[in-house]
C-alpha cells in the first residue's frame, strides 16, 4: 500500500497578523509555524490505514521553503510516517500551482493507493488544493471527509449542510480531504521523535515537479486589516429589563429582525 | 456583450446565495447565463429569469438528485464552455466548494474561494476575501486565467426585486455518463430542517456556559421564535453536547449572519475567526471581562439562565407570536 499525505505549514492560530507597509502580504517575522490542524487528521488516517493493513509506506509531501516546512514533515514522521518529500520553494504559489507541484511530485514517485489531505488550510481558507490535485492525478476526490473505510470499493462519507452526510463508493486510488471528527490525531512519542530524525526527506525543485511560478492564475494584493468594530453597547439592568432593551435595539436601531 | 455564468442551487426555489449572484450579474450589465443541475433543475429556470438571467442551462435527471463530484464536474464544464462566460459565480455552499475548484482546474483557470466582497461591472471584476481566519482580507487578482471563478459567501450582497414580466430561454443539457470510479451510494439527510449555519440569517450559539446538553433547549426555543439556526463553540462540540456540524469557528463553520447571538461563549480567537463577519453580534455572558464583548455590538452581562428565557418571551411579544 502506497499512501501520500499532503502537509501545509501555517501560522499558529494565536499568531497576530501584521501587514507589510506596501500591503503586498503579511509580515512573516515572528510567526510561529505549525502543521495545518486538518492535516493532522490526514496523517492520523494514513497511519490507521497502514496499521490495519500491516504493511505500506506513508510519504509526507509539502510544498514550501525547505528551511521551515521540514519541521512540519518531521512532526508527521515522528507520528509514524515513513519518509518525506519537500518541494522546496520560497515563491508564492496559488492553489492551482500548489496542486500542480503536488501532482507532479506524486506522479514522479510512481503509483499510489490513497492521497490524504486536510479539508482546508486555515491560512488561505481555500479548500481547493485537494480537488485540483485529484483533477491533475485523474482520480476521484471526496472533501470534508468524516468517515473512511478502505477496500474495493472504498467507502467515504462527507459532511455537508445541516448535518447531512453523502456516502460515496470509489474504485481505485483517490484523494481524501479530511475533516475534524474523522479520528483523533496521536501525539508523537519520544521514541517516535528520535526515529524521525533518521527518516529520509527527499527534495525536489518546482521545475522538477513541473511548475513555472510565473504562470500564476490568481494573486493576492492590497492586504488590509478588518475595519475596527464600533465600541460595544452594554445593556444593564435586571434580566427582564436587559431583554426588553435588547429586543428594542435589535428592531429599532440595528434593524436586523 | 460580456457574459457571466451563475450557478444556482435549490429544490423548488433558488437558494438566497444564488439570488444574490443573479442580482449582481444583472446589475453588472453583463448577460447572465444561469446553470442548474439536479432532479428538479428545470423548476428553477423561471425564477432565474425573473431575477435577471437571459438564459438558463439545465441538466435534469433522476440520477442527478444526489451530488456526484465526477458527474457534476462533467456537466458544469460543458455548460461553462458552452456559455462563453468569462466570469463564473457560485455561492460557497458545501456542494459548490467541493465542485468548482476541480471545474476551474479543468478549464485551466484560477478560482477565488470564499469571497466576501464582489464588485462587478460589464468589464471589471473586483473581489476580496478573508485570510488567516478573518484576521485580514486581500484582493484577489486574476492573472493568467481564461475564466475567472468566484465563490461568494452567502448574505454578503443584496437580492433585487424579481421582474415578473421577464423570462429566460431554457437550454437542456444531456445527463453525463455515470463515473466508474466514484458513485454516490446514499445521502443521509441531517435532522435539521433549519437553514444551514453557513446560510442562516440569524444564529444563536451556545458555549460552555450552557453547562450541559440538556440546556440547549433554551436556545432552541429562542431560535424557533426568531427563525434562527443554533450553533455552538468547540468546547461544547468536543464535549459531545452537540454534533461537530454545529461548531462555529476556525475549525468549524465560518458564518456571516445578520445577527449572531453568543450565549455563554468566552470569545476565544478561534471562535471569533468563524463569526466576526456577522453584521450584528450580541453577547450574553456573566463575566464582564469576557473577550467576546470586545467584538460585540450589544453586550449583556448576567446569567444566561435568567436572560435567555426573558429574551424569548420579549421576542414573542415583539414579533406577535
Ligand atoms: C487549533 C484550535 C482550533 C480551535 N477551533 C475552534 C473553533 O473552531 N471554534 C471554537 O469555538 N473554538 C475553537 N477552539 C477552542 C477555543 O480556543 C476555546 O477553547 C473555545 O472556543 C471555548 O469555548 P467556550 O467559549 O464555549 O468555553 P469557555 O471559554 O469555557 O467560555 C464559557 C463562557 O461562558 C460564560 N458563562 C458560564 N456560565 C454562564 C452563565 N450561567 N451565564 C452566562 N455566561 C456564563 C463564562 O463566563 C465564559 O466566558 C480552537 C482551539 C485551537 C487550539
Ligand atoms: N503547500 C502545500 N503543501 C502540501 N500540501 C498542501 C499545500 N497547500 C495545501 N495543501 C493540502 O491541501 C489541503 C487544503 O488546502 P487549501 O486548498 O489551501 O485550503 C491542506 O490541508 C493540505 O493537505
Amino acid at each position: 500500500m502506497k499512501i501520500f499525505v499532503c502537509l501545509k505549514q501555517v501560522p499558529d492560530t494565536e499568531t497576530r497578523i501584521q501587514i507589510k507597509s506596501d500591503r503586498s502580504g503579511i509580515e512573516e517575522t515572528g510567526i510561529k509555524w505549525v502543521m495545518n490542524p486538518y492535516d493532522e487528521f490526514a496523517v492520523e488516517e494514513a497511519l490507521k490505514l497502514k496499521e490495519a493493513k500491516g504493511a505500506g509506506t506513508i510519504t509526507v509531501v509539502s510544498v514550501g521553503p525547505k528551511a521551515r516546512v521540514t519541521e512540519a514533515i518531521r512532526t508527521a514522521l515522528a507520528m509514524g510516517a515513513d519518509d518525506g518529500l519537500v518541494i522546496d520553494t520560497t515563491e508564492y504559489l496559488d492553489t492551482f500551482q500548489t496542486a500542480q507541484a503536488l501532482a507532479g511530485a506524486i506522479k514522479k514517485e510512481g503509483s499510489f493507493d490513497y492521497v490524504f489531505t486536510g479539508k482546508l488550510a486555515i491560512d488561505d481558507n481555500a479548500a481547493s488544493v485537494p480537488q485540483i490535485l485529484a483533477e491533475f492525478l485523474n482520480v476521484p476526490h471526496v472533501t470534508v471527509v468524516s468517515k473512511f473505510t478502505p477496500g474495493s470499493p472504498t467507502v467515504v462519507e462527507r459532511e455537508t449542510e445541516g448535518g447531512t452526510r453523502e456516502v460515496f463508493t470509489i474504485e481505485g486510488p483517490c484523494v481524501v480531504a479530511c475533516n475534524k471528527g474523522l479520528n483523533t490525531p496521536r501525539y508523537a512519542s519520544l521514541p517516535g521523535i528520535m526515529k524521525a530524525k533518521k527518516k529520509p526527506i527527499k527534495e525536489m525543485t518546482l521545475a522538477d515537479a513541473g511548475v513555472a511560478p510565473s504562470q500564476i492564475k490568481v494573486r493576492l494584493k492590497d492586504f488590509q486589516l478588518p475595519p475596527e468594530k464600533p465600541q460595544v453597547k452594554m445593556i444593564s439592568g435586571d434580566a427582564a429589563t436587559q431583554a426588553k432593551e435588547l429586543v428594542r435595539l435589535l428592531m429599532e436601531e440595528a434593524k436586523v429582525l | 456583450m460580456s457574459k457571466v455564468f451563475v450557478f444556482i442551487e435549490g429544490q423548488n426555489e433558488i437558494k438566497k446565495g444564488g439570488l444574490e449572484l443573479l442580482t449582481a450579474g444583472k446589475n453588472s450589465g453583463r448577460e447572465v447565463v444561469a446553470g442548474a443541475v439536479g432532479a428538479s433543475a428545470k423548476a428553477l429556470a423561471a425564477q432565474a429569469g425573473k431575477y435577471g438571467a437571459s438564459s438558463v442551462f439545465v441538466c435534469e435527471a433522476a440520477g442527478l438528485a444526489d451530488y456526484n463530484p465526477a458527474q457534476y464536474a462533467d456537466v458544469l464544464t460543458a455548460m461553462i464552455k458552452e456559455s462563453g462566460a468569462e466570469v463564473v459565480l457560485a455561492s460557497a455552499t458545501a456542494l459548490a466548494r467541493d465542485l468548482f475548484p476541480r471545474v476551474a482546474a479543468r478549464l485551466n483557470s484560477g478560482l477565488a474561494s470564499d469571497c466576501t466582497t464582489l464588485e462587478m461591472t460589464a468589464s471589471e471584476l473586483k473581489v476580496r476575501r478573508p485570510l488567516y481566519a478573518g484576521k485580514c482580507t486581500a484582493e484577489v487578482e486574476f492573472v493568467d486565467s481564461p475564466i475567472k471563478f468566484v465563490l461568494m459567501r452567502a448574505n454578503q450582497l443584496p437580492v433585487g426585486t424579481p421582474d415578473e414580466a421577464k423570462s429566460a430561454s431554457v437550454r437542456e443539457f444531456p445527463a453525463p455518463a455515470e463515473s466508474a470510479a466514484i458513485k454516490t451510494k446514499e445521502v443521509v439527510k441531517g435532522a435539521s430542517s433549519k437553514a444551514d449555519l453557513t446560510e442562516a440569517n440569524v444564529i444563536v450559539s451556545g458555549g460552555r456556559g450552557m453547562q450541559g446538553p440538556e440546556h440547549f433547549k433554551l436556545l432552541d426555543d429562542l431560535a424557533s421564535v426568531i427563525g434562527a439556526t443554533v450553533g455552538a463553540s468547540r468546547a461544547v462540540a468536543d464535549a459531545g453536547w452537540v454534533p461537530h456540524s454545529m461548531q462555529v469557528g476556525q475549525t468549524g463553520k465560518t458564518v456571516a449572519p445578520s445577527l449572531y447571538i453568543a450565549v455563554g461563549i468566552s470569545g476565544a480567537i478561534q471562535h471569533l475567526a468563524g463569526m466576526s463577519g456577522s453584521k450584528v453580534i450580541v453577547a450574553i455572558n456573566k463575566d464582564p471581562d469576557a473577550p467576546i464583548f470586545q467584538k460585540s455590538t450589544y453586550g449583556l452581562v448576567g446569567d444566561l439562565f435568567e436572560i435567555v428565557p426573558k429574551l424569548t418571551e420579549e421576542f414573542k411579544k415583539a414579533l406577535h407570536k
